[in-house]
């Protein structure tokens, strides 16, 4: 960089904005009210943990959670009753903060998951009560060493961690954000927003402790690694265009910038920032996402979480992580399109091939459907690069319907328990058909829908990113796409096999019989299945109004 | 607007599956009735459609039309031919027949909890698989008649693995894992087939912009649709794969005989008479509609697979010693033949084709259920274990030997009308090909009859000389399906009325003509 546009850089700045002058940020309350309602809610959840009684915490804390996100939903749905996500879209929070179609699509979306999925944290009758007390399925005292005697105590006096209510719901605060986030800094600080308490949450399991915490930190450290490369890659931009707010960076690298001061002139002819910086950013959301090679610490983690989290975060941590990277692509990097297209296109296809083919050896039913949940990411990159407004709308149409899909099973799974918990291990499945066919033929739906079979939400969302896929010019994406969903289908039926056509083993799992809020979670899951299945044109129509961002 | 029988036609078994499923536990047997008062009510339904179609009419009736998921361009369109007509009444008739059959095969071995409920379980998986069925030989939308071919597999699923034959040779744990192999594999080869047909399905909703058979199909005669020479037959290759698996045509048979094997016999006639047909239903309806031009590239390879599996399956049929594989191979035989008959491209070999549909579901559910009712009698299904059952139960003998005979299409038994028409056509226009598949009838004869000699003649084996004869039931099955099979030998005239003017379409479709006879081409 030549001395002169080091030096213009502060000279130009302060001659343009002198000290003095920061304007006051102008904020769209009315606007931003979904996130604004569930952070207050998260905020009021810690006061409510530190003065309210013992007793009445998990109460409490589940009233005020339902309501806050039914009142965010609510407000997302106000919001696009007012033609915000159509006529009305707009920036706001000083060009942080887009509201738009997609964005509150995939905001009602991950707030619908996460109160179906909020029910599943509340459960307390899945297993006998302890001293009298009611358990979940979250360690009595997290800071209680597993085995301790300070854990027993903990146990004895009926402690229960209502923290997990604030804290999802801080999670749930940088999921809303993170589809909606317009420029680079707000789309980390989301990410970390949301991954911070998702970490804690994996780390609480009241069964299996051990297992919880090391899954906890695993996540944490890769975790930590992508949003370092996230963060590397944010600053590498930056230096590319001088901005990092996504319209402007769209307008550097398509070369349409009105005013070009020397410094920018300068940077902008450096491909390598802005290629290498959209790389590491791109693999920071990848990470998210669990598409290969990033996918590592899925399997792990899924298995490792109590399986309420589990559920949660597969749905709605992979809805946000799909909203973030197609504005990503679709708003800040369509001018890169040639390049991040043929990259794309290879990690769609190891990620489609690999979770499909690695599922197939897994004995355990949390794994067999973290891998799952890969080569669903992968299916849904092939509508990622697309790049037409099908490509979106048939994103965010298969989001919404394999959110409800994935909560549904992981619900089915808490419901299957021996003396250990949790009866994950897939031998210990054989023959529930026969024992608790409802469970079993519910699982099975489940199950299908994952595989894709018609007449249920797996196929519409199949068959609507494959379309659009096709329609993009990606066929040959379509052809591997269809052939890993004939590998995948392989292990899905080998569960079916296993329930309903094996004899079940005498010392085999009982079905728990669980309160309301658990039948409610799953009853929603299989209703949105069925009828995402049979009639999914509204859905769909509402996918497509929403299909367009703001810039 | 008139009343929408083609979906009630449909609709009624769907009905019923949800209302046998329903029926408590403990009152098994008013499942049953249930199922079969709602097969019997399809079949009168399928009557009046059959009734109500004009031979001489449009090429599509009783067409119904309405919106379903506009974002996917997809519409739910019902319509009969002459061909899906004949086809959803074959489907009408034999379910019954298969409930009737299966009376029993689904009652619990011991009680077990009450809420494990398998015969109320079985009857509504059979009126499932019928409903989806029927309503695939009426759809006239390709993504509908995709959901269908797809979601059908699914009951069938259950069907094979669920509810397997008791008669087996191994131990209880054995024929538990073969019973779900097969059904893994019957249902991965045919989801692997659709899924291919979906890439397909989507391929040519790129192409065509439309999933309406009829809105294409004019726009290829009009000439606003032009299909590049590589993309038709691509899309072709991947529609003919998933009918070929389903059809079974070698070498993507080999799920048939296990399923047919492990199945009750009622279900394996479920599979080979009315399931698979989809399968050579579809070649005739969207392969030679869609594609006509890679229809006729493709034929001298597809006319080749079909002989191969005319004479292999007719071979290894002789090889057996399970009597249920060996009428599965049989079936794979037969289907080779109805291959034959739809790409030899020539009126007649489609109208026998198309007949040969029928008259191979008469013929071999009637084989195949007198074949379940002897296997039930002896709990085995090798040939070695049986031995002069016509002296004990001859009136058993008696139909299992018509039966075979049928297989065998001996003149004057529906199968020969139509194994001859197939022959004909094919004759005219490929004469080598219909001097090979001549071989297959001798070979049909060879293991049709060794069958019968070595089951029900010779001296009587001490396992069989208490075995009963036929009940009333049972004959309830059978007599109807023999009655129509020497009926329609005799006078074909009234399917073939209906079927020939469908023919002449498709014939029109592929621009084919029927080869002149060579003495004019002498002149």
């Amino acid at each position: 960089m030549s001395a002169t546009a080091v030096h213009s850089l502060w000279t130009t700045a302060a001659e343009v904005e002198p000290l003095g002058k920061i304007p006051t940020p102008h904020i769209e309350y009315a606007q931003l009210a979904p996130v604004l309602i569930v952070v207050g809610a998260a905020v009021l959840g810690i006061l409510v943990e530190a003065f309210v009684p013992r007793r009445a915490r998990y109460y409490t804390q589940l009233f005020l959670t339902t309501v806050a996100l039914a009142a965010a939903f609510a407000a997302v749905v106000g919001l696009a009753a007012g033609g915000y996500g159509t006529t009305e879209k707009q920036i706001a929070a000083m060009g942080a903060i887009a509201v738009d179609g997609p964005a509150l699509f995939l905001q009602g979306t991950i707030l619908l998951a996460s109160l179906v999925s909020v029910f599943t944290f509340a459960e307390r009758r899945l297993d006998p009560a302890a001293h009298g007390n009611r358990i979940d399925s979250f360690a009595a005292e997290a800071a209680a060493v597993p085995g301790s005697e300070h854990e027993k105590a903990a146990v004895k006096a009926g402690f229960t961690t209502t923290e997990v209510f604030p804290l999802v719901l801080f999670a749930i605060t940088g999921m809303l954000v993170f589809p909606a986030a317009n420029d680079l800094l707000t789309l980390f600080i989301a990410l970390e927003v949301f991954s911070l308490p998702l970490y804690l949450l994996c780390a609480v399991a009241r069964r299996k402790r051990l297992m919880s915490q090391e899954a906890a930190v695993k996540y944490f450290l890769l975790g930590a690694f992508s949003s370092a490369f996230l963060l590397f890659g944010i600053a590498l931009v930056y230096g590319y265009a001088g901005s990092v707010s996504y319209a402007r960076i769209a307008d550097v690298v398509e070369g349409s910038v009105r005013t070009i001061d020397p410094a920018l002139a300068d940077t902008m002819g450096n491909d390598a920032l802005l290629l290498i910086g959209g790389a590491l950013i791109l693999m920071g959301l990848l990470f998210k996402v669990g598409a290969v090679p990033f996918h590592m610490w899925t399997p792990d983690v899924y298995q490792g979480a109590p399986t309420p989290v589990t559920g949660f975060m597969a749905a709605a941590t992979k809805v946000a992580a799909f909203g973030a990277l197609l504005r990503l692509l679709y708003v800040a990097l369509p001018g890169l399109a040639w390049d991040w297209q043929p990259v794309m296109w290879a990690i769609a296809i190891v990620t489609m091939l690999g979770g499909a083919i690695v599922a197939i050896t897994q004995t355990d039913i949390k794994r067999l459907l973290a891998y799952s949940s890969i080569a669903h990411a992968g299916f849904i990159l092939a509508g990622v690069i697309a790049t037409t407004p099908e490509g979106i709308s048939s994103v965010l149409f298969y989001l919404l319907a394999y959110s409800f899909v994935t909560i549904g099973a992981f619900a089915v799974v808490t419901l299957v328990r021996d003396a250990g918990g949790e009866a994950t291990h897939l031998s210990k499945w054989a023959g529930l058909g026969r024992r608790s066919p409802l469970v079993a033929a519910v699982f099975a739906v489940f199950l299908l829908a994952f595989a894709g079979i018609p007449l249920t939400s797996g196929f519409a969302g199949k068959f609507a990113v494959f379309k659009a896929a096709a329609e993009g010019g990606a066929g040959a994406l379509v052809v591997v796409g269809v052939i890993s969903s004939a590998i995948a289908a392989f292990f899905y039926i080998r569960v079916i096999v296993l329930m309903f056509f094996s004899e079940p083993k005498p010392e085999g799992p009982t079905v728990a019989v669980p309160s309301p809020l658990t039948m409610t979670t799953i009853g929603v899951g299989v209703a949105v299945t069925l009828v995402l299945g049979l009639a999914p044109q509204y859905f769909l129509d509402l996918a497509s109004q929403a299909g367009v961002f703001v810039r | 607007m008139s009343f929408p029988i083609l979906t009630a036609t449909a609709v009624l078994p769907a009905v019923g599956a949800i209302v046998t499923a329903a029926v408590p536990a403990a009152r098994r047997t008013a499942a049953k009735w249930v199922a079969l008062l709602f097969s019997l009510a399809t079949l009168v339904m399928a009557a009046i459609v059959l009734v109500r179609f004009e031979p001489g009419g449009d090429r599509y009736q009783l067409t119904e039309s309405h919106a379903w998921i506009a974002d996917f361009g997809v519409r739910y369109e019902l319509g009969v031919d002459g061909i899906g007509v004949v086809m959803v009444a074959l489907t009408a008739l034999l379910i019954p027949f298969v409930i009737l059959a299966g009376w029993h095969d689904a009652d619990p071995v011991e009680t077990k909890s009450s809420r494990w409920r398998p015969t109320q379980g079985f009857f509504a998986l059979i009126l499932m698989v019928e409903a989806m069925v029927v309503l695939s030989f009426e759809a006239t939308d390709v993504f509908l008649f995709y959901i269908l071919f797809e979601a059908m597999l699914i009951p069938m699923y259950f069907l094979i693995g669920g509810f397997g034959d008791r008669a087996h040779s191994g131990t209880d744990e054995n024929a538990a894992a073969q019973r779900s192999y097969a059904a893994v594999k019957f249902l991965l080869y045919n989801l692997a087939g659709g899924l291919i047909m979906l890439a397909a399905v989507i391929g040519l909703y790129v192409v065509a912009g439309s999933f309406s058979l009829s809105e294409i199909a004019e726009a290829r005669a009009s000439g606003s649709l032009d299909m590049a020479t590589t993309t038709e037959r691509l899309l072709f290759l991947g529609f003919f794969f998933a009918f070929a698996i389903k059809a079974p045509l070698w070498p993507l048979h080999t799920w048939l005989p296990n399923a047919m094997g492990e199945a009750t016999a009622p279900v394996a006639v479920l599979i080979t008479a009315v399931v698979d047909k989809v399968g050579t239903f579809a070649m005739l309806r969207f392969c030679l509609q869609l594609f006509p031009e890679a229809s006729k590239w493709a034929t001298p390879v597809i006319i080749v697979l079909a002989l191969v599996s005319i004479v292999y399956g007719a071979l290894l049929a002789v090889g057996q010693r399970d009597i249920k594989r060996l009428i599965a191979y049989a079936s794979v035989s037969h289907f080779g033949f109805i291959v034959l008959g739809i790409f030899a491209m020539t009126s007649q070999g489609q109208s026998g084709a198309t007949l040969y549909m029928v008259n191979h579901g008469l013929s071999t559910a009637a084989l195949m259920l007198v074949a379940g009712f002897l296997i039930s009698r002896r709990g085995s299904r090798l040939i070695a274990d049986y031995g002069g059952v016509q002296k004990v139960a001859p009136v058993l003998a008696g139909t299992f030997l018509i039966g075979g005979l049928a297989t065998l299409s001996l003149p004057g038994l529906a199968p020969f009308v139509s194994e001859f028409l197939v022959l004909v056509g094919t004759f005219a226009a490929y004469p080598v090909a219909g001097i090979i598949a001549t071989f297959g009838i001798v070979l049909a004869a060879l293991y049709t009859l060794v069958l019968y000699q070595r089951t029900m003649t010779g001296p009587v084996k001490t396992e069989v000389r208490t075995m009963p004869d036929l009940k009333v039931r049972e004959l309830a099955v059978v007599a109807p399906l023999i009655a129509l099979l020497l009926f329609l030998g005799v006078f074909p005239k009234p399917l073939t009325e209906i079927i020939n003017p469908a023919v002449e379409h498709t014939m029109s479709d592929v621009q084919k003509q029927d080869p002149r006879p060579d003495v004019e081409a002498a002149k």
